[in-house]
């Protein structure tokens, strides 16, 4: 069995489906009366809603029924809830409507919806809903939100916190005393997630039981139920069913809670027609979370040994119209906490501004906050070795926290497990042959090209989270994770996780987990996830928790089988349970040739003719919750190798290396996928990617015409190594590894960039016109002080 | 309304439409062949690549109209009694999908490409000739690999 347990790279179960069409998302379901939801958005980014008129819309061909903001209030249904607000703290927290009565607040904002036969019947009457508007002045900066119009009432110079971490004092008083501080003004660029499927719902409505069951897109179906359930309808959750079946990527963009979700579900029972939407692209753009846009100011102070003393973060995060499902959860502890890096530095300070724009809402987008830690923390290391005429792999030598200085006690809250920062780095240079770097570079110079090396050790916290560690910082929900193990009498066994793949292949590592710790086959093993009526309960997949607390779920269901187990084969073979034993599927007696095979006990623990009742019941199901100790902290160092063209500004990426400490690794082949796509989302926001909105709120780039995507001709393949040091407080040893390559790519990038052309900072995306300006105009020195 | 006929993967398929209807909305609402995706409303990202007359086309740039009598195989098709066609293999083990719901239009692409190109497909063609499929999840590193593997295999069994 060895050869599909942990460690191996078995080929993905669930592939058979996705490669023959057979997959089942979303979209691709269809109940027989269904009709189709079209929304109307609004076309302004701020503005009061005088009217709306539906008369004409109504009377076209296949309208069932329009539904206004009006409806929704005289349903006295909740608004969409936000699950996160720091330290609990719901001051300045303005409320969300699922359907705007009053004032729209980013392009986008749902203002009705009309229910028709035919999706294009549907969409032809939205047209006709005549809306007529008070257009108001708008504001998409983050930096100018605190003197922009107001947009709610409950949040005064659009701030939803002035938000701090660390010690401000002892920062203050470091950077006073420290031989150099070194300062860059960093803007981390909006990004939208494009998930390649689109967002899309089906809600239907069952009026004998006044029950809803809503197949949706959504990355943690039990949150959607429960904040749909007791926040929006106020009805038992035993009355909500949510299905989110094959789900074609997420990225983030699939967490939060959105109001379409809970109209869809609504129309169902308001027309009395199972409704279904699916968002066409530009929708996604304008309405799926995005991710990142922050604004900030950074400064390192160090002493004249080149050792950091402080860290002083100043940051602006943009959080959009409204306050989305985790609202600034990722602008506050998924950020500021990460801001040690891989290194020693004694005090720390972070401020975050939380404001309000009229822009699509953010929340988590890979990575959610960590990107933007870890490139604030390896740019101003690079900028500060540059300054100061230090190589940049020394002075990151000089200051990682070593291997002896585990478990380690950052400044701003987190106690780092394991690591070795030093060996990771050792190897990401071999790997990269940094030491021919010199030679590459001369040999471009011959040909005209200007080339860059680039360096990122990052740091993330995954395995989201003990949840004491959540509820003291002001979540509304624990953060464990549930499985529950049902075993058949032949011996095939039903994994149920609360954990939910959007591409991650859980199917078959949980599948290998079990595989490996009972000893039985992996075609006898199914994974069942994605459905309320079926699982138990779960808080989904993101934050790369699913291997770390839903996998460890499981190992300890496998635990405590084989323990139950023991006990039904020391009576099947007349032994003293102290004595039996259990490896490679088969109990043993020790000391005798005496066996049993795990099937062989399940089978007699389902006819207990000559069953002990009164000590076990038949069957070995388990169910267990597992709540982590503590976060992981994969770590791991990016090299990027890049060529520049000057005549064009045009960035080649040459070479990439990545060696990454993701501890214990279940499937190889599943990890190496995760860090190609977690690199090339770093690489499309360094050098591609900006969800960009003019100065009246407009998005200009809400289609694959105009967001730059990136593609298949973007980069080379990457080199790949591990240095693993195992997760010393989970039952598997393991980190995981969906996020890293997001977190670590862009610094990597734009201090290969910098390097190639010699400019202190460039902004992302660095595009080719970008680039061909910096050469140009150069970069205003910033020196050291 | 209008009514239109044509072979979807060798069977007969028929059915009265509006004049507007999009061939990808034809085949998965009329025909319910749902493995042919719809990523965007631009014609950009290719979820929804099928086959018209033997040539690889993204099914939401044209009218069903315009596929009356036509020859089409969808994803769905291009499997012959029960063997996976080279290029779905190569993509399960090659690792070249994640969350699937690019891998259709991928694999009816990659199709189309390595009858055009034969043994002699490279990587850099592979890669530029990918500019019309997106994906999000596997960097296109194992997409590129796997069809290489496929045109490899293919070549050898001509």
């Amino acid at each position: 069995m060895s050869n599909q347990g942990i460690g191996a790279s078995v080929l993905r179960k669930e592939d058979k489906r996705f490669i023959s069409g057979r997959g089942h998302y979303t979209d691709d379901f269809s109940v027989p009366g269904m009709a189709w939801a079209a929304f109307v958005r609004s076309p302004h980014a701020h503005a009061k809603i005088v009217s709306i008129d539906t008369t004409a819309a109504a009377s076209m061909p296949g309208v069932i029924k329009i539904l206004t903001g009006a409806d929704w209030a005289a349903d006295k249904l909740g608004g969409m809830p936000c699950g996160f607000v720091p330290d609990a703290d719901r001051q300045n927290a303005p409320p969300r409507p699922a359907l705007v009565a009053d004032k729209v607040r980013f392009v986008g904002d749902l203002v009705a919806m009309v229910i028709a036969a035919t999706s294009d019947q549907a969409e032809d009457a939205a047209e006709e809903v005549i809306v007529d508007y008070e257009v108001l002045t708008a504001n998409a900066d983050p930096a100018r939100a605190s003197t922009a119009p107001l947009l709610h009432d409950e949040a005064p110079e659009n701030l939803v916190k002035d938000w701090h971490l660390g010690d401000r004092d002892a920062t203050d008083a470091a950077l006073a005393g420290a031989a150099h501080v070194v300062e860059l003004d960093i803007i981390n660029n909006r990004k939208a997630p494009n998930a390649i499927e689109p967002r899309a719902s089906l809600g239907i409505f069952d009026p004998v039981r006044e029950a809803y069951t809503l197949y949706t897109t959504s990355q943690n179906p039990h949150i959607t139920r429960l904040l749909l359930a007791a926040f929006v309808m106020g009805i038992p959750e035993t009355k909500v069913r949510i299905v989110s079946p094959d789900v074609g990527g997420g990225f983030g963009s699939k967490i939060p809670f959105y109001p379409e979700e809970a109209l869809v579900a609504w129309a169902a029972r308001k027309a009395a027609v199972p409704v279904k939407w699916a968002a066409r692209r530009t929708e996604s753009f304008l309405s799926d979370t995005h991710g990142r846009d922050h604004v900030t100011h950074v400064k390192l102070g160090l002493d004249a040994d080149g050792k950091f003393l402080a860290l002083k973060v100043d940051t602006i995060a943009n959080l959009g119209a409204y306050l989305s499902t985790f609202g600034m959860l990722s602008a506050t502890y998924l950020y500021a906490t990460l801001l040690s890096g891989q290194y020693v530095i004694p005090s720390i300070s972070c401020r975050v501004k939380g404001v309000l724009t009229n822009t699509c809402p953010i929340d988590a987008e890979r990575g959610a906050g960590r990107p933007e830690a870890a490139f604030v923390v390896e740019r101003i290391v690079e900028t500060a070795a540059r300054d100061l005429g230090i190589d940049g792999i020394d002075l990151r030598r000089r200051n990682f926290i070593k291997p002896a200085q585990f478990p380690y006690q950052t400044p701003v809250a987190l106690q780092y497990d394991i690591g070795d920062y030093e060996a990771i780095l050792d190897d990401a240079m071999k790997a990269a042959d940094v030491s021919g770097f010199a030679a590459r570079k001369a040999d471009s110079e011959k040909r005209g090209m200007m080339r860059g090396l680039g360096f990122s050790a990052y740091i993330e916290a995954c395995g989201l989270a003990p949840s004491n560690v959540a509820g003291a910082i002001g979540a509304g929900i624990g953060l464990f994770e549930s499985a529950e193990m049902r075993f058949d009498p032949t011996g095939s066994v039903s994994v149920y996780t609360g954990s939910h793949a959007q591409g991650q292949g859980h199917e078959t590592t949980f599948a290998q987990i079990v595989s490996d710790k009972l000893g039985v086959a992996l075609d006898n093993i199914e994974i069942i996830h994605g459905d309320t009526d079926r699982v138990q309960w779960g808080h989904g997949t993101y934050g790369s928790r699913s291997l770390a607390v839903g996998g460890s779920a499981i190992a300890v269901c496998c635990e405590r089988a084989i323990e139950m187990g023991k006990k039904v084969a020391a009576h099947l073979m007349e032994a003293s349970e102290g004595d039996i034993k259990f490896a490679d599927g088969k109990f043993t007696v020790s000391g005798t040739d005496k066996a049993k095979t795990l099937a062989e006990v399940v089978m007699a623990s389902f006819i207990p003719h000559n069953f002990p009742h009164s000590e076990m019941d038949p069957g070995l199901d388990q169910r267990s919750y597992y709540d982590p100790k503590n976060f992981t902290f994969p770590a791991g160092c990016h090299i990027c190798e890049l060529e520049v063209d000057p005549t064009t500004g045009n960035v080649d990426i040459v070479a990439w290396t990545a060696v990454d400490d993701f501890g214990n690794i279940v499937n190889p082949m599943i990890v190496d996928g995760q860090i190609h796509g977690g690199v090339v989302h770093g690489v499309g926001q360094a050098l591609l990617e900006e969800a960009i909105y003019d100065e009246h709120g407009h998005m200009v780039t809400a289609s694959y015409n105009d967001y730059a995507m990136p593609r298949a001709d973007l980069m080379p393949d990457i080199k790949l190594g591990f240095t693993n040091t195992p997760c010393p407080h989970n039952p598997l040893g393991v980190k995981g590894c969906g996020e890293a390559g997001a977190i670590a790519a862009p610094a990597a990038v734009i201090n290969a960039l910098t390097d190639a052309i010699g400019v202190r900072s460039i902004d992302m995306p660095a595009t080719p016109a970008k680039v061909w300006a910096a050469l140009r105009e150069g970069a205003p020195a910033q020196a050291a002080e | 309304m209008t009514t239109v006929r044509m072979s979807v993967n060798g069977k007969e398929a028929s059915g009265d439409i509006e004049d507007r209807t999009l061939l990808v909305r034809f085949i998965r609402e009329n025909l319910r062949l749902t493995g042919t995706h719809v990523g965007c409303d631009t014609s950009q990202c290719g979820a929804c690549v099928i086959h018209v007359n033997g040539k690889a086309v993204k099914s939401c740039t044209i009218l069903a109209v315009q596929a009356n009598g036509a020859d089409i195989v969808t994803i769905e098709g291009l499997a012959q009694d029960g063997n996976l066609h080279p290029v779905q293999a190569a993509f399960r083990e090659n690792h070249g999908l994640q969350c699937g719901f690019c891998t259709p239009g991928m694999i009816m692409a990659a199709v189309d490409m390595i009858e055009r190109h034969g043994a002699k497909l490279d990587e850099g063609t592979i890669r530029s000739e990918l500019e019309g499929n997106l994906c999000r999840c596997t960097g296109y590193h194992n997409i590129v690999k796997a069809i290489k593997a496929a045109a490899h295999e293919m070549a050898g069994a001509a």
